[in-house]
């Protein structure tokens, strides 16, 4: 599928970046989460885009797209989960509760490393990746979906059920 | 630029001794002044300071304040305030001076600093150092011997990251080596207007990257091989070829263009290894092109001419350097000097063009001339002329417009006024349009080069003449700038410096005194020629000096001029 931003997006990111009157590389942020709430994540087109929109080096846009692991390289599933393996989580069973998740979603992690945090189910509905401490650390195990936030999650069934 | 007036200065204590500094200098360079160094890495005069590496850290003190109401510090019998030492360090190369400020580069926090600083960058560098191209040059190394605590306390599992990358034709990278100082980030942003360079997965994985699909291509790219402070970054050409210890290093000047780039020449028995850029702030900063910069190999070429030779029943012979000059003589002195032409090279000193005015004139030759070498300026060093010496030419052999007669020259031949012709260090076939049969109607034809060409296959005497890096001399640079040119090698074989073989030239024609070394020429060129009057061959220098007004500017130097007034860097 060709990258196009639609009409639409493009307005709303022209926009954003006249809040960034001094200097165009501030609007990188803002620009890229659009982006990533548009895609789902920010590929090489998305990064050479906004390149472009700013004026810069696509390698300035790079550098803060491998910076912050909430900017995804790879595409998601429907689903997107996030796990947090912050110490409170750690303990309080995340590493279960992301064993539990792969396995009922049939998700293989074994092609996972620093560079390719994310593994995605075969049938592209549900992906998952580990994340640092997501602020509630008094009920662990935590973790996201897509927007949702879930505390203390147990079962796995459970929480896979409000996401068919 | 106007001398700093006294309000400008501030007294500032460095290591216990105080000295002036004007407002605004960086402690870096005020340390650097007085002559007490503070090792870094990132920090570049050139190029903006970031201040990520950490090294420079030192102790600052300021005079104290006294609360309110309590008596304000008196000055020491010196005429100098108290200092209270701040606990935290702050770093040298970023922060400037400040009035009474005190700043110690000895002493348990600075050394503490250091130490600290050189543990973490080897935790992860893989002290590669017996196969590293850098060692020997690495302020890695030399830092370690001088600030690094001896050991490490690191034991975990190094990181590890891409080796071996290719980020452009010309450069190489080792990102394990790499301590993330950005000065090639910087150079390519802020130099060469070419920023492929760029951080990507910051954090401790960090890794020095070219944007996927795009290389680090440009011309300059090879300096970011020399402000490289590890191994990082190598050359392509140079990576394995010679331990840096083992080879000597030759001051001299560039010659592929006008600019005259200061470089150093590293050579070992005679061989010429690699060519990296000498600062000089007049001329080409730190900097120089690849191009010229790579433009050496053949200096070792097979087809380099190593004896005189001459032409018999249309076959070249080798022969002595006395038997090849007489029989150059005999024919040019059967000639009239209407009948000779004489064709120099730009691409002369200032020594040889004035040997060579001297043959001029005794032959009485009816024409002299030099090739023209016109490229396309890139807008940073390198100058639309090609030749090195061009306004040495205009001064020297007194050619208003160097190259704009050799249509003459041509028609001369072709009409048979024109008998014979002295090419020196030129091979007209190839690059100034004279075909081989128009050559071949000449009854003498006399060519000196470093290398076979097509011209010296023509030529009846053929004399070897060194190249650039075989030779000493002066020339004038496109800004008018007189500079030394310091022979590297020795040519190969019987091979003798035009100057050489010119004044050999006229002692077979009978005229002159001894002349035994490039500096006596030197001096007979400063007593002849009006513009070099009282110059002596030890005033040049290594740096060289402006000699004539050209009007002409090299474009990378305004831009770091503009840069260091607007104190975007302190150049």
């Amino acid at each position: 599928m060709p990258f196009t931003v639609p009409a639409e997006l493009e307005a709303e990111i022209d926009e954003r970046i006249t809040h960034y009157p001094v200097s165009k590389r501030s609007a990188v942020l803002p620009v890229l989460h659009h982006l990533q709430h548009h895609f789902g994540y920010i590929g090489e087109e998305a990064v050479e885009w906004t390149a472009a929109k700013l004026g810069l080096e696509p390698i300035k846009v790079l550098e803060v797209v491998t910076f912050y692991p909430g900017f995804r390289q790879e595409a998601p599933g429907k689903y997107h989960i996030r796990v947090c393996r912050t110490l409170s989580c750690a303990m309080a069973g995340s590493y279960e509760l992301m064993e539990s998740i792969c396995e009922k979603t049939g998700i293989d992690r074994s092609g996972v490393n620093h560079h390719h945090p994310i593994a995605v189910s075969l049938d592209g509905k549900y992906s998952i990746e580990f994340a640092e401490c997501l602020a509630s650390c008094g009920f662990g195990p935590v973790c996201m979906v897509n927007d949702d936030f879930h505390e203390s999650v147990a079962d796995a069934d459970a929480l896979l059920k409000q996401y068919p | 630029m106007s001398e700093p007036t006294k309000t400008d200065l501030v007294d500032v204590q460095i290591d216990g001794v105080w000295h002036q500094f004007p407002k605004g200098t960086r402690l870096i360079e005020a340390c650097r002044q007085v002559g007490v160094e503070v090792p870094h890495y990132c920090y570049h005069p050139k190029l903006t300071s970031p201040g990520n590496c950490r090294m420079c850290l030192v102790e600052t003190g300021m005079p104290p304040r006294p609360m309110p109401g309590a008596e304000p510090p008196q000055p020491d019998e010196s005429g100098h305030l108290p200092i209270s030492w701040i606990p935290r360090p702050v770093i040298a190369c970023a922060n400037t001076v400040a009035p009474n400020m005190g700043v110690r580069t000895t002493g348990p926090i600075t050394e503490g600093c250091r130490q600290g600083v050189m543990e973490l960058l080897l935790a992860n560098h893989p002290l590669d150092c017996p196969i590293c191209d850098q060692a020997g040059e690495c302020t890695l190394q030399e830092y370690s011997v001088e600030h690094g605590k001896g050991e490490s306390r690191f034991r975990e599992q190094k990181v590890k990251k891409p080796k071996n990358v290719e980020v452009g034709p010309r450069v190489r990278l080792d990102d394990e080596r790499c301590i993330m100082c950005s000065r090639c980030i910087r150079f390519t942003d802020e130099i060469a207007d070419d920023p492929v360079l760029g951080f990507t997965d910051r954090g401790s994985h960090t890794v020095l990257a070219v944007y996927p699909g795009r290389e680090l291509a440009n011309n300059y790219s090879l300096n970011t091989v020399d402000i490289c402070p590890v191994g990082a970054l190598t050359s392509n050409d140079f990576r394995f070829q010679m331990r840096v210890w083992f080879m000597r290093e030759t001051q001299t000047i560039d010659t592929n263009c006008a600019t005259g780039c200061n470089i150093t020449v590293f050579s070992r028995q005679n061989r010429i290894y690699r060519i990296v850029p000498r600062q000089n702030n007049d001329v080409n900063s730190d900097w120089m092109p690849d191009s010229h910069r790579l433009n050496f190999h053949w200096i070792d070429s097979e087809a380099r001419l190593t004896d005189p030779m001459l032409k018999v029943d249309g076959v070249h012979r080798t022969a002595t350097w006395n038997e090849a000059l007489s029989v150059a003589a005999e024919r040019l002195a059967s000639l009239s000097g209407s009948e000779i032409a004489v064709i120099a090279s730009a691409r002369m000193t200032n020594e040889e063009l004035f040997m060579t005015s001297r043959l001029v004139k005794l032959l009485g030759a009816g024409h002299v001339e030099t090739v023209p070498r016109q490229g396309e300026a890139d807008g940073y060093l390198v100058s639309a002329d090609r030749n090195p010496n061009t306004n040495g030419v205009k001064l020297v052999l007194g050619l208003e417009n160097p190259g704009s007669t050799l249509d003459r020259v041509k028609s001369g031949i072709e009409q048979g006024r024109i008998k014979a012709l002295i090419v020196l260090q030129e091979n007209l076939v190839d690059d100034a349009g004279f075909s081989p049969e128009l050559l071949g109607k000449l009854d003498f034809l006399l060519a000196t080069y470093p290398i076979a060409n097509p011209t010296t296959g023509l030529a009846d005497v053929v004399l070897p003449g060194a190249c650039w890096a075989e030779k000493s001399g002066t020339m004038i640079n496109v800004t008018g700038r007189l500079q030394r040119l310091n022979k590297a090698v020795d040519g190969p074989g019987q091979t003798r410096e035009p100057w050489e073989i010119v004044r050999d030239l006229v002692h077979a024609l009978g005229g002159g005194n001894g002349i035994y070394s490039v500096t006596e020429v030197f001096k007979q060129l400063a007593a002849e020629v009006p513009e070099f009057k009282g110059l002596s061959w030890g005033q040049i220098g290594d740096l060289g000096l402006p000699l004539i007004e050209t009007g002409e500017t090299i474009p990378a130097l305004e831009r770091e001029k503009e840069r260091k007034a607007a104190g975007i860097i302190v150049g």
